[in-house]
């Protein structure tokens, strides 16, 4: 599991986040709701270590992860998938080095053992034939399941996901929820979805937490969103202009 | 607002950029620290490294060649009209070989590879920090010093001097073209003059630059890259920053590296 105490960030002259306490048990999905610019991202990077925080703590599993050494941040890594917001393949390889890359790295497998594995990630999202295909000539949709067909190259045991359904039809966020909940069902992972979009949070998550202001304003199951009376939740799902949450 | 205002305002800002620029020095001299502590696993994936040996020495072989015939072309043109009646022409040829291999050769072939290379470098790893790809990197706990920086700065010190010595050959080639065809100096005399005045040291001290230059080619770039913040803006800004401080350092060390060659070791 994830334990988040207090954690505090300031970046620039704002404070992203300002205190956030959360639990992660293992086996669930948390999603993170929030109206954007609310350091949903940044909360992220700071459970997978690529942003130290100003105080607080992290602990994966019971181990401390603030104030990690490089060396054994990447060795947690290594339980650890991302997907992030814009997929970030990278574009110097074919869609197939970019989900083999990790594999390739980090354990001495045969180049015919990889490959395998690289053709059934991209099988398990929906994805086949594209090995030898460069990223910039992949659409939208399909570059995201690349990206997640990366982050499970590895089989990690938390997955963390980066707006995972921004800037997709409806029909491709569906494919993509579907895939985040099937995931979920097949690896028994723990995930950590990060997102604005209702229908991917309902459709996901287990449980849900809202952040606003830097902290955590708000967290229960889905059952819980849908029948409070919280009012900063409830404009949030209503997607209301009028209300506590005031557009930045 | 008052003089005192002025001069206050003014203080300040000379100050704060002298900030800058210290802290500047200190993240590049941290990423050569980070380079230089990752260079053994780095080298691990001999694959990157020669890619990169090809993008940078066999892409900027063309743009070499050009620049160095004329190179080696103009010194001939400069040579016969300031030796005019003064220095025999027979000498030609020992002006251009060592003109070119000690200063134009490794400069000029610095230059235009900071130019071509530090600018890819930069644009492609600041494309790559603003889209997340670093990050990325990272969070697959691949370091992004050993994936990234090692292959390009390593290859360019290594690509740096063999594209000198190219240009050098073909600048004393470009040389004996303009001497024979247009100053009227034979190829037997060219070609005495070049070995008359020929030392060893000359060619190694224009290398030894060159390797120098290669290191800063490489570091400048890989630093402007990994330090783009924002969009495409961001990117343009990286790529002009390398090439400008590749340049201007290729320039500083090379007055540096001269006093030192030939001041101090090679002074006899």
């Amino acid at each position: 599991m994830i334990q988040i105490r207090g954690l505090k960030k300031r970046l620039g002259q704002k404070q992203v986040l300002d205190g956030i306490d959360l639990d992660i048990q293992k086996g669930e999905t948390l999603v993170v709701l929030g109206p954007s610019g609310t350091g949903k991202s940044v909360l992220l990077k700071h459970i997978i270590g690529l942003m130290q925080p100003d105080s607080g703590s992290i602990q994966v599993d019971g181990e401390e992860i603030v104030g990690m050494k490089e060396h054994d941040l990447d060795e947690m890594r290594k339980r650890f998938g991302m997907l992030f917001q814009g997929a970030a393949l990278f574009d110097s390889m074919t869609v197939g080095d970019n989900v083999g890359l990790g594999l390739r790295e980090h354990q001495r497998l045969s180049d015919k053992i990889v490959r395998q594995r690289v053709a059934e990630r991209l099988e398990w999202v929906g994805l086949r034939g594209v090995e030898d295909m460069k990223p910039a000539s992949l659409s939208g949709g399909m570059r995201k399941r690349a990206g997640l067909a990366r982050a499970i190259a590895m089989d990690p045991q938390f997955i963390l996901y980066d707006e995972p359904t921004t800037g997709l039809d409806p029909v491709m966020s569906d494919v993509i929820n579907q895939l985040i909940r099937g995931l979920q069902r097949r690896l028994g992972v723990t995930s950590v979805v990060v997102t604005h979009d209702l229908t991917s949070a309902y459709t996901v998550g287990d449980r849900m937490a809202m952040l606003y202001g830097g902290k955590v304003v708000f967290s229960g199951t889905v059952e819980d969103v849908r029948t409070t009376r919280d009012p900063l939740m409830r404009q949030f799902i209503e997607g209301s202009s009028e209300g506590p949450i005031r557009p930045v | 607002m008052t003089s005192e205002d002025l001069a206050l305002r003014g203080v300040n800002f000379l100050w704060r950029r002298f900030f800058n620029w210290v802290a500047e020095v200190g993240r590049v001299t941290m990423l050569l620290g980070d380079t230089a502590r990752m260079l053994i696993p780095g080298l691990g994936s001999f694959r990157l490294l020669v890619q990169q040996c090809h993008a940078i020495g066999v892409g900027s072989l063309p743009l070499v060649f050009v620049v160095s015939l004329f190179t080696g072309a103009v010194a001939a043109v400069q040579a016969a009209y300031q030796f005019s009646s003064v220095v025999p022409l027979k000498f030609i040829g020992s002006v251009i070989l060592r003109s070119v291999i000690i200063e134009l050769g490794p400069v000029l072939t610095a230059l235009i590879v900071g130019g071509r290379v530090g600018a890819s470098i930069a644009a492609e790893l600041g494309t790559m920090k603003v889209t997340e790809q670093i990050d990325a990197l990272r969070a697959m706990a691949i370091n992004p010093v050993r994936f990234l920086v090692v292959p390009r700065v390593v290859g360019a010190i290594i690509m740096l001097p063999i594209l000198t010595v190219f240009a050098d050959a073909i600048g004393v080639f470009g040389g004996w073209v303009v001497s024979v065809t247009s100053v009227g100096v034979s190829t037997h005399t060219y070609v005495t003059g070049l070995k008359t005045f020929y030392y060893n040291k000359d060619l190694f001290s224009g290398l030894l630059k060159a390797v120098f230059f290669g290191g800063i080619i490489g570091t400048m770039g890989c630093y402007s890259g990994f330090a783009t913040e924002g969009g495409a803006e961001g990117v343009g800004q990286a790529t002009t920053r390398a090439v400008v401080a590749s340049c201007v350092l290729v320039l500083i060390s090379d007055y540096v590296l001269a006093n030192v060659l030939f001041r101090f070791i090679f002074a006899s």
